[in-house]
């Protein structure tokens, strides 16, 4: 590796060559006030202006996320020179931005506030007029506040990277720009897939899920018996919001602190995910069985459905009905679960706490808002953040709960299986363990299967099933999901089962988990964001180890309910309740 | 964009291809269009991002980046007002004021008949006969508030024979 020699502050440092003045600092223990910069270079725009530093060779002061070193570069960040130019850019920005953060939901996690107080801003240094302003609160998922928005352009790159699709973009000019779907439209009437990624990196309060913790407490007001089922991804995550190491599975608390807020029922959703996979394995081996349209693709992930519907209509056929896991979960609990119990199932009120900010949207398109007699399967979809919300607002001291467990209750169990389905290659994983066994009569040796691991974009992958060889595929994030989208157009896919998740890493890295700010973190190294994922995916994978058992199949309240309710996987019950159809969508209505 | 007809899909794309090996291509694709039809609507927009595989959302940032890109049909004689330094203390703010009070528009609109189309420059770079005024490419020298009114009405007259 070509290393350079440089000095900040006068100290002489060996750097790798390439780096940003940013970067190198970082790993030289200096940690320059940035704002716009992320995930190492992702978004390199230099917009914001706040991380001047004064370098030799460069005229004027330069802004280090997007300079690189080079040898024999002085660095100075401490000079009063650009000690003042990075407090000025940060008061530029916030003379131009709504600054009520007591109220903004973001304020924790919020890298201006974060910034402005490192730099020592100062009040309202430069008065005058603002940006017109943008609100638009008409999706389910996703608010956008352009009076919070900094033009950092993060969400700009995010949409484009994981996606390809660019829903964002900066329109308009000079005093009048802003950061949008074309047009300024509302996500709404935008082909926007919901997987709420741009929410993940907005650095401010202009990006946001749209929260339902009001929903939650008016239902609880009203006496409903309210019941809560967490995702297999929530567990990896929720520990961080509350100082934990990154990567402390902590289901055992969460449960914990879910029966301290009141939910009368806590549930796992792998119970769900469990069935999901008796569903879609069995759909999948009647697919291969007769002839019917492959490769099929898993349909959990509602960002990829969405993305589906809007730019592949002419291949929906591709995908399996089945309603993902805590869909499933809702028809169950007020249908089998509520019979079982004589609760009357409108007055029972399904929250979910997912790592997903779509799955609000998907709670609610019309083929799953009326589908149980009437009733939406699910009533409420709160984030992992907005949970970690609600545990502080309650004072409960989330590090010091007991480990509690699920309620033991006739939709208690869950597998391995399921866990893993909250990262990708997960969901095919678990689909594997059970399809082998049906075939092969065995369980899948070593049980794991391998070549659906890891955090790559494309993953491929063999089975061999009575002899016969085939082949699948997981992707995640939607510009590797075309790739193999586009395949399957031109009829050259050569794969039996695709697995495609919205966000890229799966649900582990979904648009409701934790925000990984990597500002708040100055002893971390600079790849802090694909480390959070390893180590979250890592929980799971933990989980699953752990697991009494580790196959869906095996799962014993699973094969109750087959028994006493559902008959047998995509019988004609299983269809009303367990299946969905998709519907091609116009992409600029 | 199904308000597309297909003579107007199938000339949108044959300007798409002029450009395929270009590592850019987007500026030289919209400045065609914009020459060809006078505007680029959303559907167009939408078009040439799937012919080029640039998001939407960037495309319309280009449109509405450029002053000389519109979103909307222009008149058929686009006046350009130009207010750079040279042009705005030789009195171009008065020429401006003259022909958005005469035609009842402000700059950046069209009139209803379609005729007018009243833009604000920046600098056309022909500062030594400021004011200068730019109707369809054409640059006007040294204009006065006096003469707007003619300048309006010659064009009428052209454009009625």
């Amino acid at each position: 590796m070509e290393m350079v020699n440089i000095k900040i502050e006068g100290i002489p440092y060996q750097v790798e060559a390439g780096l940003t003045i940013l970067e190198a600092a970082k790993k030289c223990g200096y940690n320059i006030p940035s704002l716009c910069a992320f995930n190492h270079g992702e978004c390199n725009q230099g917009s914001c202006r706040v991380c001047l530093v004064e370098a030799t060779g460069a005229r004027g002061l330069v802004a280090s996320c997007v300079y690189p070193v080079n040898e024999g570069m002085e660095i100075t960040i401490s000079s009063p020179k650009a000690v003042a130019a990075r407090r000025s850019s940060v008061e530029l920005i916030l003379s131009n931005h709504n600054r009520n953060c007591q109220e903004c939901d973001k304020n924790e996690y919020c890298e201006l506030l974060d910034v402005a107080r490192r730099v020592g801003a100062r009040e309202d240094m430069f008065p005058g007029e603002k940006t017109p302003t943008t609100y638009d609160e008409l999706t389910p998922t996703i608010v956008r506040d352009t009076s919070k928005c900094i033009l950092c352009g993060r969400c700009v790159e995010r949409c484009k990277n994981a996606h390809g699709i660019g829903i964002l973009g900066f329109e308009n000019r000079g005093f009048n720009a802003i950061v949008g779907p074309a047009e300024n439209r509302s996500f709404i009437n935008s082909p926007c897939i919901m997987c709420g990624q741009c929410i993940n990196v907005c650095p401010t309060g202009a990006l946001m899920e749209k929260s339902e913790i009001m929903k939650v407490d008016e239902a609880m007001a009203q006496g409903k018996y309210v019941v809560v089922q967490t995702a297999p991804a929530v567990r990896a995550a929720l520990g961080e919001s509350f100082g934990m190491p990154v990567g402390t599975p902590v289901t055992g608390k969460m449960v914990a602190a879910l029966r301290r807020l009141g939910f009368k029922k806590v549930f796992d959703t792998d119970f769900a995910a469990d069935l999901t996979i008796m569903e879609e394995g069995t759909e999948l081996l009647n697919r291969i069985k007769n002839g019917g349209v492959l490769p099929m693709i898993t349909s959990c992930s509602p960002g990829w459905v969405n993305y589906a519907e809007y730019y592949y209509g002419d291949q929906l056929d591709h995908l399996s009905s089945c309603k993902s896991p805590h869909e499933m979960f809702g028809a169950i609990l007020k249908t089998y679960y509520a019979e079982k119990h004589g609760i009357d199932p409108k007055d029972m009120f399904v929250v979910s706490v997912m790592p997903c900010s779509c799955k609000k949207f998907e709670k609610v398109r019309p083929q799953l808002s009326a589908d149980v007699n009437g009733m939406a399967d699910v009533d409420a979809v709160i984030t992992t953040r907005e949970l970690a919300r609600m545990i502080k607002r309650s004072g409960i001291n989330f590090t010091r709960l007991p480990d509690e467990d699920y309620d033991r209750d006739i939709v208690h169990d869950a597998t391995g299986a399921g866990h893993i389905f909250g990262v990708t290659g997960g969901v095919m994983e678990a689909a594997i363990r059970t399809v082998y066994y049906v075939l092969e009569g065995k369980e899948l040796e070593g049980i794991n299967y391998m070549p659906a691991r890891g955090l790559e974009g494309i993953k491929e992958g063999e089975v061999t099933l009575q002899g016969k060889t085939i082949k699948i595929a997981v992707a995640s994030g939607m510009k590797n999901a075309k790739v193999l989208l586009d395949q399957i157009r031109e009829g050259k896919s050569p794969y039996t089962f695709i697995e495609i998740m919205g966000c890229p890493g799966g649900c582990i890295n979904g648009g409701g988990q934790p925000y990984v700010r990597d500002t708040f973190m100055p002893n971390e190294d600079i790849d802090i964001y694909d480390k959070y994922l390893q180590l979250r995916s890592k929980a799971l994978y933990s989980e699953d180890e752990r697991a009494v058992h580790r196959q869906s199949h095996n799962n014993p309240d699973i094969q109750t309910l087959y028994k006493e309710y559902l008959g047998e996987p995509n019988s004609h019950k299983a269809h009303e309740l367990l299946h969905t159809t998709y519907k091609e969508r116009v992409r600029f209505d | 964009m199904a308000h597309l007809n297909d003579a107007a899909k199938a000339k949108i794309t044959e300007i798409c291809e002029r450009y395929t090996d270009e590592k850019t291509p987007l500026m030289m694709i919209l400045s065609d269009i914009q020459r060809e039809y006078g505007y680029i609507p959303l559907e167009v927009q939408e078009l040439v991002s799937e012919k080029t595989g640039i998001p939407v959302a960037e495309i319309y940032g280009v449109v509405t980046f450029y002053s000389f890109f519109s979103l909307k049909p222009k008149g058929k004689y686009i006046i350009g007002c130009c207010l750079g330094t040279a042009c705005y203390v030789k009195g171009a703010q008065a020429i401006i004021d003259r022909f958005s009070e005469l035609l009842s528009i402000r700059p950046g609109e069209t009139t209803e008949d379609g005729l007018f189309t009243l833009d604000a420059l920046r600098c056309l770079g022909a500062c030594g006969i400021a004011p200068a005024v730019s109707i369809n490419g054409k640059v006007h020298p040294k204009v006065t508030p006096d003469q707007v009114q003619e300048i309006i009405k010659k064009l009428r007259e052209e454009a009625a024979n």
